[in-house]
């Protein structure tokens, strides 16, 4: 079929016209889109195989793409251990916390920095922008060791406790949430404002009674955003915490899921789906405003 | 607006003039409130932490004398230094490269597509940038396990040898790449499906008219006018794919024998596991240049991309 379609294509070629040259564009466009979706949806589709496969069936190395007993072992197995339960908890409890301090911190100061220009404005907004491109990893080298003199120094313990995450995470949320939202109260025309201050609201009323609703899709953005990156952090939990108890899911399901053995992996993937869960729910309900988000941040500002 | 600000404040007290004033200085008060948590957070937690490493890294090992640049000596003269460099460029680049040009066709791919049809695809090409980096290279860490690859079984039943995909040092190197470049490219067809809906469909059509074929088209029409987000996505990814932990830390942990380890996997382990934070910290600046001129280049970008919006 595919043979008949390519010597139609040809055929359609010769005869030059137009819209038989998009058909053939067409057909390849599918064919090449089917490769990559059969890529990128490799690992996902694998993870729920193997989660649904017992340690007998992964012992038995029979076709790893199939599964002959699908069961919920893995699951029951998993959501019956303390632990995971505790990681599970540590990670909703952070998220939260750093949507809301995100929130409460980029909103404001965004539309402080897209509104009400004052001196040194401009190069603020600038800063935050920088600010989000310099990555974790040039970080929690000074940053361990600053917790070690805050330790010294007050008594107050960082290293090792959960909640320090909600301290570190809005470094990473909160820049680009800024950026995004100073794109989209940019984008609110300034007669508004003018007849907002005419009428004696105030700044503060002019923010809540206008530019959140009216920038809402904006807001929905950041929050997802902050919500994805504060969910899947990596580094910043390996380093700052080791006690099982105070680890997050991805941090937990690899560190403490794996114990060298192998037939453990269907837990393993159970885990892994289990905390992929959540962003790919919030995608699949909020899609456009996750992409819109996405976009925002290198056309905004 | 802002001219109007300052000038209030000079402004000597005529008439309308006290009201601006008040005006103005509530305003630039507020403004600052409203900003002041966000500088706290910068100032405490990135710009501080970044000067302090550049300190840490005159440091001795005990922390307790300075040594000036002997860190950066004893670095350049390690033999695992230069291949850290050199994987880190390697490993950065090429997966910057296919991810560019795996989503900029992928665009180009759905964007052909009727438009019912490429809210589907769109959002099923975007999974592999939601899930949470570790869970994914986890999962493709089973899928390359040893003893149990799914992809060894396709393979045997191919008739073709099995691979020890992370065991070797070419075939690990180009596993890590594979993984970030199946996390990385959706973001670059996300980008850029965004960027191509921009183009004037008018252009397209009067390339089809004088007879563009569809590699003309995308060579004389997209590229050029996509020439501004491309290079935005690419710097930004340079930084993102340069600076990586998760990847590397997960599917080898820098091993074979250092064969895969980059910078931030390094800095990590020096720093955190081998308790050595100056040998660390200096490890970790070297990532600093490639920041800073990536950055630049990008703020310029954007700055022209929002003129020309």
């Amino acid at each position: 079929m595919a043979a008949t379609a390519i010597a139609e294509g040809i055929q359609k070629v010769r005869h030059g016209s137009i819209s038989k040259n998009r058909r053939r564009a067409l057909f390849w466009s599918y064919v090449f889109l089917v490769i990559f979706a059969v890529f990128f949806l490799t690992p996902p589709l694998y993870m729920l195989i193997t989660s649904l496969k017992s340690s007998a069936e992964i012992a038995a190395i029979t076709n790893p793409w199939f599964v002959y007993h699908p069961t919920l072992e893995n699951y029951a197995a998993l959501l019956d251990q303390q632990v995971f339960l505790v990681f599970m908890r540590n990670s909703i409890v952070v998220s939260l916390c750093v949507v809301a301090i995100t929130m409460l911190i980029s909103v404001p100061a965004a539309f402080a920095l897209a509104r009400m220009k004052f001196w040194g404005s401009g190069v603020l907004a600038t800063g935050v922008f920088l600010t989000y491109l310099v990555p974790e990893s040039l970080l929690f080298i000074p940053l361990f060791k600053i917790f070690a003199f805050v330790h010294q120094y007050t008594g107050i313990e960082l290293i090792n406790h959960w909640w320090v995450l909600i301290v570190l995470y809005p470094t990473l949320s909160v820049p680009f949430a800024t950026w995004i939202m100073i794109g989209y109260f940019a984008s609110i025309p300034k007669e508004i404002d003018e007849a907002a201050l005419i009428d004696g609201a105030g700044y503060i009323q002019m923010l809540t009674k206008i530019f959140i609703p009216v920038a809402l899709p904006g807001i929905i953005a950041a929050t997802i955003f902050a919500f994805t990156v504060s969910w899947a952090d990596f580094l910043y939990p390996l380093a700052f915490t080791t006690s099982t108890d105070q680890l997050v899911l991805p941090v937990g399901i690899i560190t403490t899921l794996i114990k060298g053995d192998v037939y453990n992996w269907g837990q393993i993937m159970a885990g892994s789906l289990l905390c992929a869960a959540p962003p790919l729910i919030v995608y699949a309900f909020l899609m456009d405003y996750y992409i819109a988000g996405l976009t925002a941040g290198a056309t905004k500002g | 607006m802002a001219d109007a600000a300052i000038r209030g404040i000079h402004v000597p007290a005529a008439g309308s003039g006290v009201t601006i004033r008040r005006l103005a200085r509530r305003k630039s008060t507020i403004a600052f409130v409203m900003t002041l948590p966000l500088m706290l957070l910068i100032l405490a937690l990135v710009i501080y932490p970044a000067f302090y490493s550049m300190y840490l890294a005159t440091l001795n090992k005990s922390m307790q004398y300075f040594v000036g640049l002997s860190n950066f000596t004893f670095l350049f003269k390690r033999e695992t230094f230069w291949l850290v460099v050199k994987q880190s460029v390697i490993f950065a680049v090429s997966a910057v490269f296919f991810k560019a040009l795996f989503g900029f066709f992928i665009a180009n791919f759905v964007n052909t597509l009727p438009v019912k049809g490429q809210r589907k695809w769109r959002g099923m090409l975007l999974v592999p940038w939601v899930i949470p980096t570790a869970i994914s290279t986890i999962t493709w860490f089973w899928l390359f396990d040893p003893d149990y690859s799914a992809f060894n079984w396709v393979l045997r039943h191919l008739g073709i040898a099995p691979i020890s995909w992370l065991g070797v040092a070419n075939w690990a190197r180009f596993s890590v790449i594979l993984v970030n470049v199946w996390y990385g490219a959706p973001f670059f067809l996300i980008m850029y499906l965004a960027a191509l809906k921009s183009v004037p469909e008018q252009l397209y059509e009067a390339a089809e008219i004088d007879g563009a074929s569809w590699w003309q088209r995308l060579w004389y029409v997209t590229l050029p006018m996509m020439r501004n987000i491309i290079s935005i996505t690419v710097l930004f990814s340079l930084i993102v794919t340069f600076a990586n932990f998760d990847i590397v830390r997960i599917l080898t942990n820098g091993g074979p024998v250092d064969q895969t380890q980059v910078f931030a996997t390094w800095a990590f382990q020096l720093g955190i596991q081998g308790n050595d934070i100056p040998l660390g910290a200096s490890v970790s600046l070297f990532m600093f240049p490639i920041l800073a001129i990536s950055a630049v280049f990008i703020l310029r970008g954007v700055r022209k991309r929002s003129e020309e919006m």
